[in-house]
C-alpha cells in the first residue's frame, strides 16, 4: 500500500516541476497530473480499507539523521486518503477548464500538486517530525495559493492573517510533540503511543493538540484566518482547503487524542462537546450574515467543522466511560461527516467558481435567475444546498442524524457535567442544522432564482462539461451516500476497529435500514424515502394531469396587484436575513439598524444602515494584536543600545539563566 | 388483515380527513364568532375548485416553482404516513425515526422557501424568510422535545415510543407535561396557526405563510393548501400518538382492533381541531418578533424538560 502512495507522490513531484517550468502551457499536464495521483490515492485507500487495513510501515533515510523518517498506514490514514484522493481526482478535472480563467496560472500550477502531496504526507506521516514537516509544507502550500490573487489587498491580509495563525497552530503541535516525547529525543508515534503521562502533562498535551489541530480546522475561536483565506483562494483550491485540508487537521486530532494520547479523560470529551457546539452555532451565525458567497461556505466550514468535532468530543466522552458501542457510533458520526461534507462542500466551492466564471461575481447582491441561465449548475448546487442543510434524502442529513442518535444517548454518560452539557449541545446543533437551511434557502434563492439583478447575471452563460461533469460527480457522491450510507461505514468499520478495538462497530446488518443501534431504537432510510416520494409525486402529477387539469398559462407574477418590474424590488439576501440578524444578531454580533429617513421635501435617497461587530476578532484577537504591538514598540528600543549596553544584558542573561538552572536542580 | 391493506388504509385516511379537520377547525371558529361559517365539507370544494383551475404561472417561474408543489405534498404526506394514525407497527414506519420525521418536512419546508424566492417579487421573499425563521426555531425546540421522550423511553422510533408508553405505567412527569406544551407551541409555528401566523389573513404585511405561496394558482395551490391541511393532521397524529397513545391497534389480524383504532383516533382528530378551533379564537396574533420570545420559550421548555427527566431519573 505504501509503495501505492509512493507512486501518485512521485506524480505530484513531476507536476510541480512541470508547474514550475512550462507556465500557461502545463495547465492540463500539471491537473491531469494531479488528478491521476489523487484518483490513484483514492482507489489505494479504498481497496486497503476493503481488505481488512493491516498497518505497514517503512522507515526512510530522510531528515533528521538519527531518527530517520517513518511511514505508516492504517485505517485511519486510509480512510482520510480515500477523502483525499476522492476530492482531489474531481477537483483537479474541473481546475482543467476552470484553470485557464486564473490570471496567472504561474502563482497556482507549481503549488497545487504541492499542496496535494503535502497533505497526503500528513497522513502517512509516523513520527513527529515528518508529521510536522508535512503539516508545513501543507500550509506553507496553500498559503501560497491563497496568495495567487496576490494584488487584492483583501488577500494581501488574509494570507498574513492565515500565516501568523498557522505559525501558532504548528508550534503548539511541536510543544504538544515534546511534552508527549520527553526527554527521550525518539519521536517515532510507535514510541510516543507508550509514554504515560500524569494527569497535569495529559491535560496540557490535550489543550496543545486542541489548539494545534483546532487552529488548522478552523475550531472557534481559531477559526478567525479560515473564511478570508479560503475565500480568497482560487475556486478549485477553496474546494480543497475547505474539503481536505480542513479534515487533514482533524486527522492530526484524532491521532493525537485517540491514538496518541493514552487513555482519555472524560473532561476532554466536554471540552471538545462545548467547542463543537459554540463552533457550529457560531459558524452557521456568521455564515448566515454573509453575503459574498464564498466567504459564506468558507463560514459554513467552520459551522460543520463544530458538527464533526462534537461526534468526536462525544467519542472521547463515550470512550473514557468505556461506554465502546456508543463511541463507535459517535465515532462513525464525525467520521462519515468529514466524508459527507468533503463531498457537498467541494460540490458547492465548484458552484461558486462556475458562477464566478460565468457572472465574475462573489457578491449575491448581484446575482439571481442563474437557473434559467445555468440549470445544470443551479441543479448540482441545489443537490448540495440540501445536502450541506442536513436534509434528507442526501448524505448531510445521515452523518447528522447519527451524531444525534448518538446526544441520545448522551444520558448514559455518568459525569453531571456531561449529562447536562449532552442536551445542551443537541440544542445548539438542532439550531445550527436549522439556521444552516435558512442560509441555503437564502444562497440558492438569491443567486439561482428570482431575476437577475445585475446585467452580468443576466448575461451569463453555463459553463463547459469540463467543469460540470466534477461537479454532477459530487452531487452523485452526495445522493448515493444519502440512499446507501452503509457503503461508506462499511468502510468505517476497519478504523473503529482499530481506535476502539474493545466495540463491535455499528451495526449495518441490514443494507436497507439503517439502524446503529437495533431497529427498536431508531431507524431511517434515505432510499426509501426517495422512492417513496417520488413514487407519490408521479402518482399526483397523473392523476392530476389525467383527471383534474393540465392547463397552463403564463403572465405577468400577481405579487398582490402591484407587481414592480425592477429586479431591485425582490428580497435581498441582506433582507432574507433581516430577521435572524435581528433575533440572534442583536445577541451574538451587537447588530443594530439605524434608518436614515430624509425630512419631508429633502430629496436624499433614505438608508438603511446594519452594523456588525465581531465579537471574537473584537473580544480576543483586536486586543491581542495591540498588545503586540505595544510590546514589539517597547522592544524596539533594544535595537538602538550602545555597544556596552548589550554586552551587560548578555551578562544578565546568562546569570539569570544560570540561576534558573541552580533553582531547578 | 394484510399489512399493504393497512398501510394503503393509512396513506388514504390522511387525504381523506385532513380537508374534514381543516373544515371542522374553521367551523368550530366561525360558530365561536357568531357566524354560521361555510360547511364542513367547504375545504373539499375548494381544492376540488383549485384543482380543476388552470395554472397562472409568472414568466421567469422554473422547473422549481413547478416541481415543488408536488414534491412538498409528497414529502409531508410520506411523513404523517409515518406517524401512527390508529395502529402501530406498519411496514413504512421503520422508515424515519422522529428526528428523520422532522427532517422530512424540513426538505419540504425548503422547497416551498424557494418557490417563494423563485419568481422574484418582495411578497414571495418577505413570505420565505420568515417562514423560515420560524422555523429555525421551532425546529431546535422540536428536538428538545423528542429528546425528552428518548430518554425516557430509549428510543426515537415513534411506534416504539408509542407502545412503551401505552403498555409502561410512566406516570404523570412534569417533564412530559413540559414537552406537551412545547410540541404544542411548535405545532402552532409550523402549521402557520395563529398567534404565530394567520390562515385566513389578507392583509399582506401580516402574512407569511400565505405571502410566500401568493404566486400559485391552480392545482400547484391546490396542492399546497391540501399539504398544509396534512400537515396539520400529522401534527395532530403526533401529539395523539407520543402523548395519547390509547387504542392503537397492535394486532392486525384483529380487525375489531383496526376500527377501534380508527374509531379513537377520528375522536381525537375531532377534539384537536376543538381545541384549537377555542385557541385561535382567544388569542390574537402576535407582531413577527414577537415570535422568537415564544419559540424560544419554547425550547428552553423542551431543555428543561428533559433537564427535570435527568435530575428525577438521578435522584
Amino acid at each position: 500500500m505504501l509503495s501505492l502512495i509512493a507512486a501518485p507522490l512521485a506524480l505530484y513531484g513531476a507536476a510541480s516541476l512541470l508547474g514550475i517550468a512550462g507556465g500557461r502551457r502545463a495547465l492540463a499536464p500539471v491537473y491531469l497530473l494531479s488528478g491521476l495521483a489523487a484518483a490513484a490515492t483514492a482507489f489505494g485507500a479504498a481497496r486497503f480499507l476493503a481488505n481488512g487495513a493491516m498497518p505497514e510501515t517503512a522507515v526512510l533515510p530522510l531528515g533528521l539523521p538519527w531518527i530517520g523518517a517513518h511511514f505508516r498506514i492504517d485505517a485511519l490514514s486510509a480512510f482520510f486518503l480515500l477523502v483525499l484522493g476522492l476530492t482531489g481526482t474531481l477537483t483537479s478535472f474541473f481546475a482543467l477548464d476552470y484553470g485557464r480563467h486564473d490570471d496567472e496560472p504561474g502563482r497556482v500550477l507549481p503549488f497545487y500538486p504541492a499542496f496535494l502531496a503535502g497533505m497526503s504526507l500528513v497522513l502517512i506521516a509516523d513520527d513527529a517530525f515528518s508529521f510536522l514537516v508535512s503539516w508545513e509544507s501543507m500550509s506553507l502550500a496553500s498559503w501560497l495559493l491563497v496568495l495567487a490573487t496576490y494584488r487584492l489587498a483583501e488577500t494581501r491580509s488574509a494570507a498574513f492573517l492565515y500565516l501568523v495563525m498557522a505559525s501558532i497552530g504548528v508550534g503548539a503541535l511541536l510543544l504538544g510533540f515534546g511534552l508527549l516525547a520527553g526527554g527521550g529525543g525518539d519521536f517515532a508515534f510507535a514510541t510516543l503511543r507508550g509514554s504515560a503521562l500524569d494527569p497535569w502533562k495529559s491535560g496540557l498535551f490535550f489543550a496543545l493538540a486542541v489548539i494545534g489541530a483546532g487552529s488548522k480546522a478552523g475550531v472557534v475561536p481559531l477559526h478567525v484566518w479560515l473564511p478570508p483565506a479560503h475565500a480568497a483562494a482560487p475556486s478549485h483550491v477553496s474546494a480543497l482547503m475547505s474539503g481536505v485540508m480542513t479534515k487533514v487537521a482533524l486527522y492530526g486530532l484524532i491521532r493525537l487524542l485517540f491514538d496518541l494520547a493514552g487513555p482519555a479523560q472524560w473532561w476532554w470529551g466536554a471540552v471538545l462537546l462545548l467547542a463543537g457546539g459554540l463552533t457550529a452555532l457560531l459558524g452557521v451565525l456568521y455564515a448566515v450574515m454573509q453575503h459574498d458567497l464564498k466567504r459564506l461556505l468558507a463560514y459554513h466550514t467552520v459551522e460543520n467543522i463544530g458538527i464533526i468535532v462534537i461526534g468526536l468530543g462525544l467519542a472521547l466522552a463515550f470512550r473514557a466511560n468505556r461506554i465502546d458501542a456508543l463511541a463507535a457510533l459517535a465515532l462513525a458520526a464525525a467520521l462519515l461527516h468529514v466524508f459527507n461534507h468533503a463531498l457537498f462542500k467541494s460540490l458547492l466551492f465548484l458552484g461558486s467558481g462556475a458562477v464566478l466564471v460565468a457572472t465574475h461575481e462573489r457578491d449575491m447582491e448581484h446575482l439571481g435567475g442563474l437557473i434559467h441561465r445555468m440549470p445544470v449548475t443551479a441543479f448540482v448546487f441545489l443537490i448540495g444546498s440540501v445536502a450541506i442543510s442536513a436534509l434528507p434524502p442526501f448524505n448531510g442529513f445521515v452523518s447528522e442524524w447519527l451524531t444525534f442518535q448518538a446526544i441520545v444517548n448522551g444520558s448514559l454518560l455518568p459525569q453531571w457535567l456531561l449529562k447536562f452539557a449532552v442536551p445542551a449541545v443537541g440544542a445548539m446543533l438542532a439550531l445550527a442544522a436549522a439556521l444552516a437551511a435558512v442560509c441555503f434557502v437564502k444562497v440558492f434563492g438569491t443567486v439561482f432564482l428570482g431575476r437577475p439583478r445585475r446585467p452580468p447575471a443576466a448575461a451569463a452563460r453555463e459553463v463547459g462539461p469540463t467543469m460540470l461533469v466534477p461537479m454532477a460527480a459530487f452531487a452523485a457522491l452526495c445522493a448515493l451516500v444519502g440512499i446507501l450510507p452503509q457503503t461508506v461505514l462499511g468502510l468505517l468499520l476497519p478504523v473503529s476497529a482499530m481506535l476502539l478495538p474493545d466495540s463491535p462497530g455499528i451495526d449495518l446488518s441490514n443494507w436497507l435500514w439503517l439502524a446503529p443501534l437495533g431497529p427498536d431504537h431508531s431507524s431511517y432510510s434515505g432510499g426509501v424515502i426517495l422512492l417513496a416520494v417520488t413514487f407519490l409525486a408521479a402518482l399526483l402529477v397523473l392523476v392530476i394531469h389525467r383527471f383534474a387539469s393540465d392547463r397552463l398559462r403564463r403572465s405577468p407574477a400577481w405579487d398582490c396587484g402591484f407587481p414592480d418590474a425592477r429586479p431591485e424590488t425582490q428580497y435581498t439576501a441582506g433582507s432574507f436575513a433581516q430577521p435572524i440578524r435581528r433575533i440572534f444578531g442583536s445577541v451574538v454580533f451587537a447588530a443594530r439598524e439605524r434608518i436614515d429617513l430624509p425630512a419631508p421635501g429633502d430629496m436624499r435617497a433614505a438608508r438603511l444602515e446594519a452594523s456588525l461587530h465581531d465579537p471574537v476578532w473584537e473580544g480576543i484577537y483586536a486586543p491581542t494584536a495591540r498588545l503586540v504591538s505595544l510590546l514589539a514598540d517597547r522592544l524596539n528600543l533594544l535595537q538602538f543600545q550602545t555597544i556596552r549596553r548589550y554586552l551587560s544584558l548578555m551578562f544578565a542573561a546568562l546569570v539569570l539563566l544560570l540561576l534558573i538552572v541552580a533553582v531547578s536542580q | 388483515m394484510r399489512p399493504a391493506l393497512l398501510e394503503l388504509l393509512q396513506f388514504s385516511l390522511l387525504v381523506a380527513l385532513a380537508p374534514l379537520l381543516t373544515g371542522l377547525v374553521r367551523k368550530l371558529k366561525a360558530r365561536l364568532n357568531g357566524r354560521i361559517g361555510p360547511g364542513l365539507l367547504q375545504p373539499y370544494r375548494d381544492l376540488l375548485r383549485l384543482l380543476r383551475k388552470e395554472v397562472v404561472l409568472a414568466p421567469n417561474a422554473s422547473w422549481l416553482f413547478r416541481a415543488s408543489p408536488y414534491l412538498i405534498f409528497a414529502a409531508i404526506w410520506l411523513a404523517a404516513a409515518i406517524v401512527p394514525t390508529f395502529a402501530t407497527g406498519l411496514a413504512l414506519s421503520r422508515t424515519a425515526d422522529l428526528i428523520a420525521l422532522v427532517a422530512l418536512l424540513g426538505t419540504a419546508r425548503f422547497a416551498l422557501a424557494l418557490a417563494g424566492m423563485d419568481v422574484g417579487t418582495s411578497f414571495g421573499g418577505i413570505g420565505s424568510s420568515r417562514e423560515m425563521m420560524i422555523a429555525s426555531l421551532a425546529e431546535p425546540a422540536m428536538l428538545m422535545v423528542i429528546f425528552t421522550v428518548a430518554l425516557l423511553v430509549r428510543s426515537t422510533s415513534l411506534p416504539h415510543i408509542a407502545e412503551y408508553l401505552l403498555m409502561h405505567d410512566v406516570g404523570i412527569r412534569i417533564s412530559l407535561l413540559l414537552g406537551l406544551l412545547a410540541l404544542l407551541i411548535v405545532a402552532i409555528a409550523e402549521n402557520a396557526r395563529i398567534p404565530v401566523d394567520n390562515p385566513a389573513t389578507h392583509l399582506e404585511l401580516t402574512m407569511v405563510h400565505e405571502a410566500m405561496v401568493l404566486e400559485y394558482s391552480g392545482r400547484h395551490l391546490a396542492l399546497i393548501e391540501g399539504a398544509a391541511m396534512v400537515k396539520l393532521q400529522l401534527y395532530v397524529s403526533l401529539v395523539a400518538a407520543v402523548f395519547f397513545p390509547w387504542g392503537l391497534a397492535r394486532d392486525f389480524g384483529d380487525a375489531s382492533a383496526v376500527a377501534i383504532g380508527v374509531g379513537l383516533y377520528v375522536l381525537k382528530l375531532a377534539f384537536a381541531g376543538a381545541v384549537f378551533a377555542l385557541f385561535e379564537t382567544s388569542i390574537a396574533k402576535m407582531r413577527v418578533f414577537r415570535l422568537a420570545e415564544l419559540l424560544g420559550g419554547a425550547l428552553l421548555l423542551g431543555l428543561l424538560a428533559a433537564i427535570f427527566l435527568y435530575v428525577s431519573q438521578e435522584l
